[in-house]
């Protein structure tokens, strides 16, 4: 039985249809390659696994249970989590606060009045797995607005791993990166897929895709228009399903000089 | 782990620990200070325990509103009828001691209630409606006033009872009633804002809304559970001005927004969201509550006041803009 199973997504904005019954299915540990043009549908189809969108139709299942009536948050508590291209990160809090972020553990202050933020916890936790993913930053304490771009990302990262994930969703997690922290990106994809974490990874860098995911699935107009285990295709085949025609010879070479 | 890589400079480290450890931005420390030293040489009658206690006295009302202005705009929102849903609450709770004779402790809830009320619908129409705060907040200054005008029939209603009254002008231990509420009242929000789970879900959604829905939480909920709470407080500052002048005056309130605003962020708070605390914003109610009491002292006309609050409001904010552009990443 697969991890993660959606049938016949449909989603609109207004008069805007951009999901028109996708199906795709996730298998534990497995590492699956989402891609297709911009306006394909890739964002808009991970916001509905999040639940950040609600789908208008089909379903969603999750360890074979229906997950589409719960919200973002049950759904992150389920094993679901996303690492967003724009981070989605609270830019003024400091490190932990962002990682423990509506799952802050509690103590009793005094013990007497419940519901304190255990805060002395939640930095020891975050200086510990920002440790595990062999990570630096500048300061624990500081807020995350005042961090490069890598080291934000880092922060996101540590967010998504701390509480156990299932299914970790990534929306171009290697766009903005030198080269050095493209590879240590694609060696964390490996390391949780060893650990029987899925992945879903949405890049627009062909070579990453190829280089870590057992499946590439190819969103077009809002369909599933190809679904290709990576060891069995190349560039050229991935480029022309997103292309679907037109001048592919020339886009494939293009793709395969990067 | 936690290495300082950038050599930082006494001031910016001092700055830093008061936040990280006090929850009190520096700079406002220094002018509480400084405002207070200029008084006690101008007027000799600044430094007494007995005018003390009217500068805390004359900040109750104000300071409540200042907490719940700090909540609201920490969340990423704004309440401009703070000032009128004061005076409407007060209102509503004289005319249920008064006209309706109705018993003191219902006249209190119905203060806080009708506070609540007023706030409710403001977040209501903020989460369900997709009006911005500002306006709907703008629209319900219009709204409260023109109701307590209309309760009250535009006259203050008279003639509390006296367990009531005695909330307003009691003075157990020779503590006037309204500070021991007052700072009650403040230390219970500090806590709420700085150390629970509700207080940092606040401040993340007024950093980014995006950022907490992301996480899970129920951005909507949140917002109209933060602008029902401010009404609520709005409603309190409406019980102890009424209590305390011993009549439901429906004009109470007017402009105190203004002030509240300017104190929050004089307060360090962040105009636009995602940082915020309730000592702090104490600092800057007092600022204000000295600034009023100090021109009173030295027989400034009241209209100069006035002009006082406004200026200091733009100055605060220019000069926290100043601060953010300086750091330009946050």
């Amino acid at each position: 039985m697969s991890l993660l199973a959606l049938s016949g997504i449909r989603k609109s904005f207004g008069a805007v249809d951009v999901l028109h019954g996708v199906d795709l299915s996730v298998g534990r540990g497995e590492v699956i390659g989402l891609v297709g043009d911009n306006g394909a549908g890739k964002s808009t189809l991970m916001k509905t696994i999040t639940g950040i969108y609600r789908a208008d139709a089909g379903a969603i299942e999750l360890d074979g249970k229906d997950i589409l009536p719960l919200d973002p948050g049950q759904r992150r508590r389920l094993g679901i989590e996303m690492i967003y291209q724009d981070l989605s990160l609270a830019k003024q809090q400091d490190v932990a606060s962002n990682i423990f972020l509506g799952r802050e553990p509690t103590k009793k202050l005094f013990g007497l009045f419940p519901g304190f933020v255990d805060k002395a916890s939640m930095d020891r936790q975050a200086a510990e797995m920002i440790e595990r993913l062999g990570a630096h930053l500048p300061a624990i304490n500081r807020p995350v607005g005042s961090f490069s771009g890598g080291q934000q990302q880092t922060v996101a990262i540590a967010r998504a791993l701390t509480f156990n994930p299932k299914l970790v969703i990534m929306d171009e997690p290697t766009a903005a990166l030198a080269v050095r922290e493209v590879q240590s990106v694609l060696d964390l994809i490996r390391r949780l897929k060893s650990e029987g974490i899925a992945v879903i990874l949405i890049s627009h860098r062909l070579n990453d895709v190829l280089a870590v995911t057992d499946r590439i699935v190819v969103l077009r107009h809002g369909r599933a228009a190809a679904d290709l285990a990576t060891a069995e295709t190349n560039m050229n085949e991935v480029v022309a399903r997103i292309v679907g025609g037109g001048d592919i010879s020339a886009a494939a070479a293009h793709e395969q000089r990067g | 782990m936690a290495v300082e890589t950038a050599r930082s400079g006494l001031w910016t480290r001092a700055q830093r620990a008061s936040v990280d450890q006090l929850h009190i931005r520096l700079e406002s420390l220094i002018v509480l200070i400084a405002l207070g030293a200029v008084m006690a040489v101008l007027s000799p009658f600044f430094l007494s325990l007995s005018n003390f206690l009217n500068i805390l006295l004359a900040t109750s009302t104000i300071g409540v509103l200042v907490i719940a202005a700090t909540f609201v705009i920490g969340s990423g929102g704004l309440d401009l009828s703070l000032g009128s849903v004061m005076g409407l609450a007060g209102v509503v709770g004289a005319y249920v001691a008064v006209s309706l004779e109705w018993p003191w402790p219902l006249a209190v809830a119905a203060c806080i209630l009708a506070g609540a009320a007023a706030g409710n619908i403001n977040g209501q129409l903020v989460t369900r409606a997709f009006v911005p705060a500002f306006i709907v907040t703008l629209g319900m200054l219009g709204l409260a006033r023109g109701l307590a005008l209309v309760i009250s029939h535009g006259r203050a209603i008279y003639g509390l009872p006296s367990a009531m009254v005695y909330i307003g002008q009691g003075r157990p231990l020779g503590i006037p009633m309204p500070v021991v509420i007052f700072v009650a009242t403040a230390l219970v929000a500090h806590c709420v804002l700085a150390y629970t789970r509700f207080g940092r879900h606040t401040l993340a959604l007024g950093d980014s809304e995006g950022a907490a829905r992301a996480a899970g939480i129920r951005v909507e909920r949140h917002s109209r559970i933060i602008y029902t709470l401010s009404g609520a407080l709005a409603g309190l500052a409406g019980l102890l001005f009424t209590a305390r002048v011993n009549a439901g005056d429906p004009t109470a309130g007017i402009n105190y927004e203004l002030t509240a605003i300017t104190a929050a962020i004089i307060g360090g708070t962040n105009l636009f969201g995602g940082r915020a605390s309730i000592l702090g914003t104490m600092i800057g109610a007092l600022i204000m509550g000295v600034l009023q009491n100090g021109l009173t002292l030295l027989a400034v006309q009241s209209y100069y006041q006035q002009m006082a609050i406004g200026a200091v409001l733009i100055l605060a904010v220019f000069i926290d803009q100043y601060q953010v552009r300086r750091e330009s990443r946050v």
